[in-house]
Formats: C-alpha cells, sequence, structure tokens
C-alpha cells in the first residue's frame, strides 16, 4: 500500500507544524508549508494525494491557491479548512473542485477521516 | 426625545376649539337676542298705540253720538215742553231706555237759571243759578261743549255735555251728566294684564278716570304726565321705580289724553319665553361645544400618544438594530481571530496527548496529572469552541430557508422536546393557540431554534414550580403570526429589560449561559422579518412575544 501523502498549508505555524507530527505520528508522509505561494512551489517537485488547505492566508488565499492548484495538479484532491466566519468559502472551494471542508479547530481525528475519504476518492475507492 | 407636556397640549388644544367655536356661538345668539328685542319692542309699542288710538275713538265715537242725541232732543222741542218736568222725565226715561249713559238732564235759561231738572240731585240744583259757572259761558260761546270733571254745585266728580238752542231771540241750554261708568268701561274694556292700566287725564294733567291703581278724579295720576301728547306715542320709561310701556293719545272731542300702560313683564312675556329658550339653547350648545371639544381632544391627544409612543419603540428598534449590526461584526471578528490560536491550542493538547500515548511514562509518578492536565485543556478548548460556534451563529449572515410552517404544530413539536424536563421540575405547559393561525413561509428551522431558545429560559426561570404559557394569535389587520412565551417566573428587573437582547449580556452562573441565547433568537427573527419583544414584571413573570410576518 502506497503511503498516504498530504500537504498542510496554513500560516499558523504553530497550528500547522502540531498538525504535520500528528500526522506523522499516525503513519501518514505529511509536510507543511505556511502559504499558498509556497504549496504552488512545492508542488512543482513533489506529488501529494490531498492537501489540506487553509482558506485565509495572507497574500494569496486559500480560494486562489486552489485555482492554481487545481490547474497544475487537478488529480490532487484539497479540503478546505475554514473558521466558522468563513464557512461559505468551504462551500465555495467545493464548487471550484475541493473534495471538502473542515472547520477549524476540528478534532484530529475528524480531519483525518476526511483525508482519508479523499485519498480513496482519488484511488477510485468508495468514500 | 423630548417627552411632551401633554396635559398642557390638551388644556391648549381643548380651550382653541372651545374658543374658536363659542366666540360665533355667542355672538349669533348676542346679535339674535338684540334683532329680536328691537323687533319685539316696536311690536309692543305698535300694537300699544293702536290699543291706545282705538279707547280713543270708542270715546270719540262715544262723545259724538251723545251730543248728537242730545242735540236731536234740544231742537225738536221747545224751551216750553221740556221745561215741563214732567214731560222732560219722559224724554229722559226714554233716552236711560236705551242706554245708562246720562246722569240727569236739564233745562237752563239764557240767565243760568235751572229751569227743569231730572235726576238725583232735584233738591240740591233745582234753584241753582249757573251764570257765573265756566261751563255756561263755555257753551254760550261755542254752542255744544264738553266739560271736564269738575265738581260743581253737588260737590261730586262729574262732566256734562251741554247744547245751546236758539229760539226766538233768546237762548237756552240743555244739559246732561254722563255716567263716569261709561267712559270707564270704554277706557278699561279687555285690560287683562295685571300691570295694565288705563285712564284718561286732561289739559292739566288732572285724572279724568280713575286709574287701576288708584287716584281720584282731578288728582295728579301715579304715572308720567302725558297731559301735553298732541300724536299718538308709546315709550318705555321707568316711573318711581316702575317700568313700564306707555302709549298715549289725545282724544279730538275732549282735548283729553288717553294713557294706556302695560307691564313689560306681562306684555313681553313671550318675548321673555323665547329668551330663556334662546338661553337654554345657547348653554345647550356650550355643553354640546365643551363635550365635543373634550371627546375631540382625548382622541386627538391618544392618538399623538400612540404616535409618539410608536415613534419611541421604532427608535428604539433602530437603536437596537444598529447596535445588533456593530455588535455582529465585532463578535464576528473576535471569534475569527480567537479561533486560530484555539485550534493551535486544540491541536498542542492533542500532540501532547498523542506524546503521552506513545512514551511509554505511564509508570512517572506525574503521568495521570499530566494526562488529567491535557483532558482539561481540550475540554476547555471544546468549550471554548462552542462558545465561538455560538457567537457566529449570532453574527453569521444567514439566508433564511423559506418553508411552509403550521406554527401550532411547530410549538406542539417544540414544547415537546421538554415536556418531560418540564414535568420532572413540576412545570406545567400550557398552550393557548388561536385557531386561525394561517400557514406561514419562513425558516422553520431558525423560528423552533428561537422557540427552544425562549422556552427553555422560560423554564430557568421558573426553576421549579409554575406554568409556562405558549400562545399564538393571528393579526389579521397586520397579517403577521404572534408567539408568545409567558412564564411564571422570577421576571427581569427592569434595568435589565434594554439589555436582554444584547450579546453576552446574562444573568446566569459563570459557565452556565453564554449569554447569547436571546441575541441569537433577535437576530434569527429579525432575519426573517420579524420583531420580538419582552414585558417582564419582577416576581410575577416574563412574556416574551414574537411577532412574524405570513410570508
Amino acid at each position: 500500500m502506497d503511503t498516504l501523502r498530504v500537504l498542510i498549508v496554513d500560516d499558523e505555524d504553530d497550528f500547522r507544524e502540531t498538525i504535520v507530527k500528528r500526522l506523522k505520528v499516525r503513519k501518514v508522509l505529511a509536510e507543511g508549508v505556511a502559504s499558498g505561494i509556497d504549496a504552488l512551489k512545492v508542488l512543482e517537485t513533489q506529488d501529494f494525494d490531498v492537501i489540506v488547505l487553509d482558506v485565509k492566508m495572507p497574500k494569496m488565499d486559500g480560494i486562489e491557491t486552489l485555482r492554481h492548484i487545481k490547474k497544475l495538479k487537478p488529480e490532487i484532491e484539497v479540503i478546505m479548512l475554514t473558521g466558522h466566519a468563513s464557512v461559505e468559502f468551504g462551500i465555495k472551494g467545493m464548487q471550484l473542485g475541493a473534495f471538502d471542508y473542515v472547520m477549524k479547530p476540528a478534532p484530529l481525528n475528524e480531519l483525518l477521516d476526511t483525508i482519508n475519504q479523499a485519498y480513496n476518492k482519488k484511488r477510485g475507492l468508495p468514500h | 426625545m423630548n417627552q411632551r407636556n401633554y396635559t398642557k397640549l390638551w388644556w391648549r388644544n381643548c380651550l382653541a376649539i372651545i374658543g374658536l367655536s363659542v366666540f360665533p356661538l355667542l355672538f349669533v345668539t348676542i346679535a339674535l337676542y338684540t334683532l329680536f328685542d328691537g323687533i319685539y319692542t316696536d311690536k309692543v309699542t305698535e300694537s300699544l298705540k293702536r290699543t291706545a288710538e282705538n279707547r280713543r275713538d270708542a270715546i270719540d265715537l262715544f262723545f259724538n253720538e251723545r251730543v248728537a242725541q242730545l242735540y236731536t232732543i234740544a231742537n225738536t222741542n221747545t224751551f216750553a215742553t221740556l221745561t215741563e218736568e214732567t214731560f222732560l222725565k219722559t224724554i229722559f226715561e226714554v233716552m236711560h231706555t236705551k242706554s245708562n249713559s246720562f246722569m240727569d238732564i236739564g233745562v237752563i235759561d239764557d240767565e243760568g237759571n235751572h229751569r227743569a231738572y231730572v235726576g238725583p240731585y232735584y233738591s240740591m240744583l233745582k234753584e241753582v243759578n249757573y251764570k257765573n259757572e265756566a261751563w255756561f259761558s263755555a257753551t254760550k260761546a261755542n254752542g255744544i261743549y264738553i266739560s271736564d270733571i269738575f265738581m260743581g254745585f253737588r260737590k261730586v266728580p262729574h262732566f256734562i255735555i251741554a247744547v245751546m238752542v236758539r229760539e226766538k231771540n233768546t237762548s237756552w241750554i240743555l244739559r246732561v251728566t254722563i255716567n263716569l261708568k261709561n267712559i270707564y268701561d270704554i277706557l278699561q274694556n279687555d285690560l287683562v294684564g295685571e300691570g295694565s292700566d288705563a285712564f284718561i287725564v286732561n289739559l292739566n294733567n288732572a285724572l279724568m278716570t280713575q286709574p287701576r291703581i288708584g287716584g281720584n278724579y282731578l288728582e295728579k295720576p301715579k304715572y308720567p304726565d302725558f297731559s301735553s301728547t298732541s300724536t299718538t306715542n308709546a315709550t318705555r320709561r321707568v316711573f318711581e321705580g316702575q317700568d313700564s310701556f306707555y302709549a298715549s293719545t289725545k282724544i279730538s272731542s275732549t282735548k283729553w289724553v288717553v294713557v294706556i300702560k302695560e307691564d313689560p313683564d306681562e306684555i313681553l312675556l313671550p318675548f321673555q319665553t323665547g329668551k330663556y329658550w334662546m338661553m337654554f339653547f345657547t348653554i345647550f350648545g356650550l355643553a354640546i361645544i365643551v363635550i365635543g371639544a373634550i371627546l375631540f381632544t382625548n382622541g386627538l391627544i391618544n392618538r399623538i400618544r400612540k404616535t409618539d409612543q410608536e415613534d419611541a419603540s421604532k427608535s428604539d428598534m433602530l437603536v437596537q438594530a444598529n447596535k445588533m449590526i456593530a455588535l455582529s461584526k465585532m463578535a464576528a471578528g473576535i471569534a475569527h481571530e480567537v479561533n486560530n490560536p484555539l485550534a493551535s491550542i486544540a491541536e498542542v493538547a492533542g500532540w501532547m496527548k498523542d506524546l503521552l500515548a506513545e512514551e511509554d511514562i505511564a509508570a512517572n509518578k506525574n503521568f495521570a496529572e499530566l494526562d488529567e492536565s491535557v483532558d482539561k485543556i481540550e475540554q476547555q478548548v471544546a468549550r471554548a469552541r462552542k462558545i465561538i460556534h455560538n457567537l457566529l451563529g449570532f453574527a453569521r449572515r444567514m439566508e433564511p430557508a423559506k418553508e411552509k410552517i403550521n406554527i401550532n404544530a411547530l410549538l406542539d413539536e417544540t414544547t415537546g422536546f421538554l415536556d418531560n424536563g418540564a414535568r420532572y421540575m413540576n412545570i406545567n405547559i400550557e398552550k393557548h393557540y388561536a385557531e386561525d393561525v394561517p400557514i406561514i413561509t419562513s425558516d422553520l428551522s431558525q423560528i423552533q431554534q428561537v422557540v427552544l431558545n425562549l422556552l427553555n429560559n422560560a423554564i430557568d426561570a421558573i426553576d421549579h414550580d409554575g406554568t409556562v404559557t405558549v400562545s399564538t394569535r393571528y393579526h389579521e389587520k397586520t397579517g403577521e403570526v404572534e408567539i408568545s412565551v409567558a412564564d411564571t417566573g422570577k421576571g427581569i428587573p427592569e434595568s435589565n429589560l434594554s439589555k436582554i437582547f444584547d450579546p453576552f449580556f446574562t444573568t446566569k452562573e459563570v459557565g452556565k449561559g453564554t449569554g447569547l441565547g436571546l441575541s441569537i433568537s433577535y437576530t434569527i427573527i429579525e432575519k426573517l422579518g420579524g420583531r420580538i419583544s419582552v414585558e417582564s414584571k419582577e416576581g410575577e413573570g416574563t412574556v416574551f412575544t414574537i411577532l412574524l410576518p405570513k410570508n
């Protein structure tokens, strides 16, 4: 079985780094970047199965980043990470091709479930 | 907004109406009164004049007839025959049978000797000589003479008619005394009023008849002096403190003056009655005006008061709405800012749990403490998360759903959720639904959320033993459905009522309420196009009322 590769895109360092650590403990090949621009840069050299994308980021926001990702690598499933105030961005993300959205602060298990579902979808498995 | 002085406004308006209405009414009344007074007085004096003239004419006629009668007797008989006293008596009796106008009759020769007499003063007058009497020379000069009242030889007031006859080269006089009662009767005829009177004076203002009120012949009357009257006239005069109408006219045959006197109180009685009616109608009109003004002003002031109240509540609502907008913006901002660190805390705590699970430090003496502490962090994060969730529920700009809702059924379902809990606390949930509540178009789950919130609050306010009354009403005029939730709880102090819908306002213990329930309810109802209001009395209970538009 291939190892699940996940990219976490969030400008909150503590949040991002901890998530990455916790996913790694759960046998997920996780990496984190702090901005949409960095994410696009990393995607040029590396492949990922699922990207978890925060909608609210400085400079390039989640929706903008999503458009680029979908253009660049349409096969990668994207999960939008939203606050309560920005649910509509999550929904908008889904309209633009994101797999789902998760509201912060979500328990890790919930996030991991969604990541797995997205991964299944990518592999053509039932999700 | 300045509080209007309604009492002052009331008085001003009322007095203005009364003033504006009373002035014309009084003006018209006074004008009519003056006019009628004038017309009626004219009419009265005219009628008085006519009465006086009628009397005058009657007396004139009476004298003319007497004179004619006397003239006829004198000229159809000779001095010789008339001085036969038996013949004279026969003639007198004939005259007397048809009228009792004559008291006596006498024949006087050229020298003034009383040659024949028939009448009651026979012994007194038989031998007298009239040569030096005023009437004797006047008759000789004029041929016919009607005297004033005088005493004469008989020393009794009387007056005479005398006719001089020329026979051959001498002359003689036939003289009669007129019964005073005849003149009196003509004069007093038909005087009905108690204050009415009629009398005759001669040119010297001496009484020729006895007035009703007394006064003897030849005395001055107890009335003003009308002896100089030449043409008929009527006046109103106050004489010796008595206000009266007088009409006077001159009798041509005697130069006497007929005076008619009437009491104004009697003669003006119809006018007085009219005056009282006028007064009555004026007072009645004034009363109507005053009552009308009061009723009208009451209505007006109530309407103004109501409008003012509506304005005030509208402006209160506007202030509240603006406060809500500002607060919801702030709440959204805070929620978002707090959300990110909270997410980090949650993750870090999660990571610590991961680590605690991974490392075999269960044996460490602090393991239990650490594990418990991390649990507590997670619990508090969950709590904060819930608060933020609520806060955003309050702040979120949501698009309400549009679905058909049976409000009564919705309330049944919602109260059903709480029935068990309420029963356990001995709280009775009563329902008073109006049957004409129409199906409305709104957002079912949001209304349910609000109602549930209100019911929970009501139950909390009662704590135990009490009644929650849920009722509905349909306001057909405004097309609004009213839902009210009333409790018999402890009520809300007045100082808190204005803050009740503010976010984070709570009187519950720390940790038990977020203070967001009612502000969320407020926002929801507002978004649905409705209104929510509260009334409360400390110690008696609280009523929350929701008004929802039908569509």
